[in-house]
């Protein structure tokens, strides 16, 4: 497939570096400097100029393109890009939009702007701190078959009753998988005598309910449900979307906003949160509202310092859970080691979208662990699948190490997979993938 | 600039609008000449009309209207129609000397200002009476038609009828319907007003026509033996606009239980604003039940009914003794302690009735509420004050308005504790602007600070002219008078009247209903020295 991607930003780069080894891969940009050193660290094709001009379209062979990308930091350029692409060609269109009233447009007509897929990144942003809202200890939550199943990444908290347990002992529930477990930079698919260390990170796949049964499990002091106290820093547009989708789940979130008419905006545009003016880190003010006895703190201001500052505070008012909104990739892993217990980078969420979207080999529903150390699939099972028709521990025989089948679903009724399970043809499988065998198991589910 | 108010502007457009008064007019003289009585009440006041009406308009003939303008205009024609309105009246007692002989020489509507107040309390829609006998032999067919017809033209309004079938009120008409009609703001049904009035005005004459029609519908099914078509049309006529002039001296308690059950819906659908309704026509029925305020009125309702009915079963509501000043006599209260105490449904029925009657304004009467307990007394005092919904017929000072000063009282306790929260009002899915909310306090305050002084004046005033008057029976004159109710309690009961009071009382009860009906602001805004200056 020839993929065209217009914007080699953060969003673009990760796209034409998760694709290059599959696809021939265009990228589009008008800073040189960019382009560049793409030319050099990526085996891609690159073009300098502007992806609204049709000539520089024609440069990059839209004629032969299967797939347009627009992926730069400016909405309009990207809806431009679109429709120019479809105009003069049959590629299939993906624009990324920051502004949610555009989606919404958008998934009103499903033809707008002739765009084919539209991702939002703040929106994006938002639900993935949303799903770990919730779910103590949790760093990210993924749905799949329909939300009857559910992966999550824990990270084993200190002093959890699990520490130092295999994880034959640590798994007390019927309907939950151990996938993976994540230390450092190595990684080791679960197996029963796996132990459990402290800061461990653990993948497991199951439904919703085991999940948050075994998230209650590490976490015994933070209770789970629908009480959370939430407060989100930051009226941004992502801050929003966050108070927002938890006043749509039920919650009451606190939404701390600086900016008097701004505030006002919100609190009309909100009538599930409540919302306050003044400046966040103003200690008097914190304690005054007993931020400290939320369960949940979400840092959603404009600047990554503010939301590192923001987060120290909060924990040291005794906030259960931070998360922080990092627009620099590069800070998240630090801000996590200083402090914050999840660090969500909008730009990496889209470019997990958008790659998880092009990803062909059939998956219904891609979740990206860890920025690319693994994944988690989603796949029908089919007539010529590897699985279909044979126990699990005969397929699994003719697969490379570090799959893992993590959760079966036939119609509405949940399988947990076992040695001795015989997969159907319409079955539902969620499979933990290691990086390293993607390439080579993902064409034989 | 020096901005000067136009009012010959002002006052050509009032021309224009009692010229045509001359049209409405002719339905009760047609009604005279086929009853056989005398056309000349009728007739004289279309030419009086008219005349007036053309010299006002001759002031200038292009009128434009500013917002300044508005309001004179608007309160300007409520006063020159029921002073026009009076003049039937005031024919019928005294006869045209030399020409046409009186046709009712005992009318207590012979003086001036007993002429005005009925007239002005019918197109206020207030209901309040000065009328010594209600009666169709008393006073003429057309005579007491004209009563009605007032109500149901003052009901919709005046000014929102002449926006509508005016075409120089295309420009100006949304001020000047907004100055008229109850609530904060009006909303905009269509793109251009007069379809907006049409609208309103359609629903309004839709309505008035099936509850006419049902109303006779149950006396040609046997179940309303009174109900002819001369008081189907009347009573139609009068719920519609909350209007509450009966042509039955005992009001609603002359008919069967059937009418009056039929008469509460109508007249909650009076209080309802109008423009749910056109929504429900035009493809949203949904609106109706979702709307805030109409759910807010509704439960507003239901809760009193349910307080005073159960007061009336076990008889706590019932008065023990006759009151002194009442209508009725000993027996007529063991007949209401027999009918009431321990009988589910006539004790629902009154209660569901004069709940619903005083909280939209109508002001009619399945019974004699003065032979009620002080304790469901006080009940039905609190409901007038409750009024009926923004863009309605009711009067008061409006649901929606109590629903915003709760909602907004709620958010001062919740800012109170938390200085940094903003809050705003919300009122269904939109939320209330704060300068509406200062809007809402200062106009119900207005209200009340009015209700409390005049209720002192009149109090006095009546104590110098030598009628006796409880402090309770002058709260409610004025309650009713300014709310646009009609009926208070005492000696101004359902079934009494406002004859007793003095000439200058009546006067100042005529000048609350004026208020009372352009929801004050309009009119005194038209008495301030910084109205008038450049």
């Amino acid at each position: 497939m020839r993929v065209i991607i217009v914007g080699a930003g953060q969003v673009g780069s990760s796209i034409a570096a998760d694709l290059a080894d599959a696809h021939d891969i265009v990228v589009v940009d008008q800073d040189g400097d960019r382009v560049e050193e793409l030319t050099y660290s990526l085996d891609v094709l690159t073009v300098q100029g502007d992806g609204t001009s049709l000539s520089t379209l024609d440069e990059a062979g839209i004629d032969e393109a299967d797939m347009v990308i627009a992926s730069t930091d400016d909405d309009e350029t990207n809806i431009v890009v679109c429709a120019t692409a479809r105009a003069v060609s049959d590629a299939f269109t993906v624009a990324r939009v920051k502004n949610t009233e555009y989606l919404r447009t958008w998934e009103r007509s499903e033809r707008a702007f002739g765009i084919d897929f539209m991702v939002c990144t703040n929106l994006l942003a938002a639900e993935s701190i949303v799903r770990v809202v919730g779910i103590p200890a949790a760093r990210d939550v993924d749905s799949f078959a329909g939300g009857r199943v559910q992966m999550a990444e824990f990270e084993i908290p200190p002093g959890s009753p699990v520490t130092d347990q295999t994880v034959a002992e640590a798994d007390r529930f019927e309907q939950l998988t151990f996938a993976a477990i994540l230390r450092d930079d190595e990684l080791e698919i679960a197996r029963g005598d796996s132990i459990l260390h402290e800061r461990d990170r653990v993948v497991v796949i199951g439904n919703p309910r085991s999940v948050r049964g075994f998230a209650t499990t590490i976490a015994p002091e933070e209770p789970p449900g629908t009480a959370e106290e939430v407060v989100v820093i930051g009226g941004s547009e992502i801050g929003y979307h966050v108070a927002r989708l938890l006043g749509d789940r039920g919650f009451k979130p606190r939404l701390i906003e600086q900016n008097g008419e701004r505030a006002r905006q919100l609190a009309e545009d909100l009538p599930n949160a409540v919302v306050m003016e003044n400046d966040a880190t103003d200690m008097d003010f914190l304690e005054r509202e007993h931020v400290g006895d939320a369960d949940f703190l979400v840092a959603a201001l404009d600047s990554d310092e503010k939301n590192l500052l923001v987060s120290l505070l909060a924990r040291r008012l005794g906030v259960d859970r931070t998360v922080a909104v990092i627009d620099t990739s590069e800070y998240v892993e630090l801000f996590e080691t200083v402090g914050v217990d999840v660090g969500v980078n909008p730009r990496e969420v889209v470019a997990e979208e958008i790659t998880r979207f092009t990803r062909d080999g059939g998956a219904e529903n891609v979740a990206i662990i860890e920025s690319d150390r693994a994944e988690v699939l989603e796949v029908e099972v089919d007539a010529e699948s590897v699985l279909v028709d044979r126990p699990i521990h005969e397929s699994v025989a003719d697969l490379p190490a570090g799959v893992v089948i993590g959760a079966i679903t036939r119609g509405d009724e949940f399988i947990t997979p076992r040695g001795d399970t015989v997969l159907e043809r319409g079955d539902h499988v969620v499979v933990f993938l290691d990086e390293c065998v993607v390439d080579d198991v993902t064409p034989k589910l | 600039m020096a901005i000067r108010v136009d009012y010959r502007a002002s006052l050509s457009l009032v021309g224009t609008v009692l010229k045509y008064l001359a049209v409405p007019l002719s339905i009760p003289l047609v009604v005279a000449v086929a009853y056989g009585e005398s056309v000349a009440p009728f007739l004289v006041t279309m030419l009086v009309t008219v005349a007036v009406g053309g010299g006002l308009e001759w002031l200038r003939p292009d009128p434009d209207l500013g917002a300044r303008e508005g309001f004179l205009m608007v309160a300007a024609t409520w006063l020159a129609v029921s002073l026009i309105g009076a003049l039937p009246y005031l024919i019928e007692a005294h006869g045209l000397p030399g020409l046409v002989p009186a046709t009712a020489p005992d009318s207590t509507l012979a003086t001036p200002a007993n002429a005005v107040f009925e007239s002005m309390s019918g197109f206020t829609t207030t209901g309040a009476t000065v009328l010594g006998s209600i009666s169709l032999d008393a006073h003429g067919h057309g005579i007491m038609l004209w009563r009605q017809l007032s109500q149901w033209l003052g009901g919709m309004g005046i000014v929102v009828l002449a926006v509508a079938i005016l075409p120089e009120l295309s420009v100006g008409g949304a001020q000047l319907m907004d100055a008229e009609a109850p609530g904060p703001g009006i909303e905009k049904l269509t793109p251009r007003i007069a379809e907006t009035a049409r609208a309103l005005w359609g629903a309004y004459l839709g309505f008035t026509v099936l509850e006419i029609l049902l109303l006779y519908g149950l006396h040609l099914g046997g179940m309303a033996p009174n109900m002819d078509v001369y008081n189907a049309v009347a009573h139609g006529l009068t719920t519609m606009p909350t209007g509450g002039f009966s042509p039955e001296a005992r009001s609603i308690e002359a008919f069967s239980a059937a009418v009056q059950w039929l008469i509460i819906p109508f007249m909650i659908a009076a209080g309802t604003n109008f423009a749910l309704f056109w929504h429900a026509l035009t493809g949203d029925p949904k609106r109706l039940p979702r709307d805030t305020e109409f759910r807010f009125y509704v439960g507003a309702m239901a809760v009193l009914t349910g307080l005073v009915a159960a007061l009336l079963f076990v008889g706590n509501g019932v008065a023990t003794f006759v009151p002194p000043g009442t209508t009725f006599d000993a027996g007529y209260l063991a007949g209401v302690r027999a009918t009431l105490i321990g009988n589910v449904e006539p004790a629902l029925r009154h209660a569901a009735f004069q709940v619903v009657s005083l909280v939209t304004t109508t002001g009619y009467a399945s019974i004699d509420f003065n032979a009620w307990g002080p304790s469901a007394q006080y009940l039905l005092l609190f409901a007038m004050f409750i009024g009926g919904s923004a863009g309605s017929t009711g009067g008061g000072i409006k649901v929606v308005r109590w629903y915003v000063i709760l909602k907004s009282i709620r958010r001062e306790l919740f800012t109170t504790a938390h200085p940094e929260a903003v809050r705003p009002v919300r009122l269904g899915g939109r939320t209330v602007d704060e300068r509406a909310i200062r809007g809402i306090y200062a106009f119900t305050l207005l209200y009340l600070v009015m209700f409390f002084v005049a209720s002192g004046l009149l109090f006095l005033n009546t104590g110098r002219s030598g009628l006796s008057l409880s402090v309770l029976e002058a709260m409610s004159a004025v309650a009713a008078t300014l709310g646009n109710v009609g009926p208070g309690f005492g000696l101004v009961g359902p079934m009494g009247s406002y004859l007793d009071f003095s000439a200058t009382s009546k006067l100042f009860m005529v000048a609350l209903m004026w208020l009372g009906r352009l929801e004050i602001l309009p009119v005194l805004v038209c008495l301030t020295p910084e109205y008038w200056r450049q």
